[in-house]
């Protein structure tokens, strides 16, 4: 299951990343546009290991910067940081609770813009920004809290679909014969 | 164990990304034209489905509909053949005049109509993708004007087999030469202020007139200069809103409001230019 689990987050990676270029709706709708990859960071940080973080910020970043006028490479190094410090601090997390998921996911949503527009300042770039690139991270922070909890479900649904159940462990043990009535 | 091979692929993917950062341009914007050619499969099968749609629809149109849209065309194309008659007259005459004054005739191109077929995903830049390519369009490069009916859009930046990159009007990267009301001051158009940008205008800055009594007004039409090199000269870029501030009496900055609707593109012309 682990490389069919890496190869589902890459797929996901790719479709959100052609998505993100693609849908305008919700662009015209609240004028930011919304990117799944660091909810999709935040599960990958908490259910796989360092190589699937590492795959996972390298290709989404190259296919994101690949449709942006972004230099090539930049969103890589924003998203790896955020699955980075999360796996290395994933043992002390309550990452199951929903509570947490939600939180790691804002935080991620509102780490990567600001990660990716540092790289750009530092490289000599000069974005467009203003008083709606605030209104803009703000969306973005918020639709990480808002869909990491819903990845999760969604990888344990297919998880679900894919993996045989774990058997249930009876309390009941053959080694051990309990004896009624007086010996 | 688990620690050291976490730091090692932390120094494999900084070196990765230091190396990226540091391609020379043409390597880079090869490589990501290779990269987004993954997506190709995702670009067809959207297409593909707009059409599908787009079918469901055709048949859904009431024959009523379709008659008086038909009616209406026929009306506009027998106005635009009349029009384009007195046009052609007016462009004998101008040609008859420069051949008399020898001045070099103007750059003229052929439109070819394109689809946009993706936007750009960061919010802090404006640049779209087009559904034309090297393949597909001849004479399809780099540093071509992308307009629509209403006025000027952009210019071509990355040209791939099947699409390209078209960066828009008020990105920091495109720079235009105008020429501003009917004076003719010449600028330079840019991406403008925060402020401006969210309420969807442009800047025009460094404004110069040989004389100081020509200035510029709101409600002045802006079009291309036509000596930046890249753009031909006349074409609408949009009008002017206000005027700021002067300086030693004369204006040197005013603000602009675009003719086309730059977030709402749907369809657009590349002007191929020989």
């Amino acid at each position: 299951m682990n490389w069919l689990h890496t190869i589902f987050i890459l797929a996901l990676a790719y479709v959100a990343a052609f998505l993100e270029g693609r849908l305008d709706w919700f662009r015209d709708l609240l004028g930011a546009q919304i990117t799944l990859l660091p909810a999709l960071m935040v599960y990958t940080s908490l259910r796989a290991g360092i190589g699937a973080v590492a795959l996972l910020a390298v290709c989404g970043g190259l296919w994101r910067d690949s449709l942006s006028a972004d230099p090539l490479g930049v969103s890589i190094l924003p998203l790896f940081f955020i699955g980075f410090i999360i796996l290395r601090k994933r043992a002390l997390l309550l990452r199951e609770h929903q509570f947490a998921q939600v939180a790691l996911g804002l935080a991620a949503g509102a780490a990567f813009p600001l990660g990716t527009l540092f790289l750009l300042l530092n490289l000599g770039r000069a974005p467009l920004t203003g008083w709606m690139t605030l209104w803009q991270w703000v969306v973005g922070t918020a639709a990480g809290g808002v869909l990491t909890p819903l990845l999760f479900r969604l990888f344990d649904r297919l998880r679900g679909a894919l993996e045989y159940p774990a058997l249930k462990q009876s309390s009941f043990r053959e080694d051990r014969e309990i004896k009624r009535g007086r010996q | 164990m688990l620690k050291r091979s976490q730091y090692i692929t932390l120094v494999l993917v900084v070196l990765l990304v230091v190396v990226l950062l540091c391609l020379p341009r043409r390597t880079a914007d090869g490589l990501k034209l290779a990269i987004s050619g993954l997506f190709l499969p995702l670009f067809g099968l959207a297409a593909s489905t707009h059409e599908a749609v787009a079918k469901m629809g055709n048949g859904l149109t009431p024959r009523g509909e379709l008659l008086r849209e038909r009616d209406i065309l026929r009306t506009n194309n027998q106005l635009l053949t009349i029009q384009l008659q007195a046009a052609a007259n007016a462009l004998r005459e101008n040609d008859q005049f420069r051949q008399m004054l020898k001045i070099p005739p103007p750059k003229q191109g052929t439109l070819q109509f394109a689809r946009v077929i993706a936007r750009d995903p960061e919010t802090w830049w404006r640049s779209v993708w087009i559904d034309l390519g090297s393949r597909t369009t001849p004479g399809m490069r780099t540093n071509l004007p992308v307009l629509t009916a209403e006025g000027l859009v952009g210019k071509v930046v990355a040209v791939g087999e099947t699409r390209s990159q078209v960066l828009l009007l008020g990105d920091p990267g495109l720079l235009v030469a105008v020429l501003v009301g009917p004076g003719g001051l010449n600028g330079t158009l840019t991406a403008g202020s925060s402020w401006m940008r969210e309420n969807n205008m442009l800047d025009i800055e460094n404004l110069f007139g040989e004389s100081a009594d020509r200035t510029v007004h709101p409600g002045d039409e802006v079009v291309t200069w036509g000596e930046g090199g890249v753009f031909p000269g006349g074409i609408a870029v949009g009008k002017v809103v206000d005027v700021p501030g002067k300086e030693y009496g004369a204006a040197t900055e005013a603000r602009v409001r675009p003719s086309a609707h730059l977030d709402a593109l749907q369809n657009v012309w590349v002007m191929i230019l020989p």
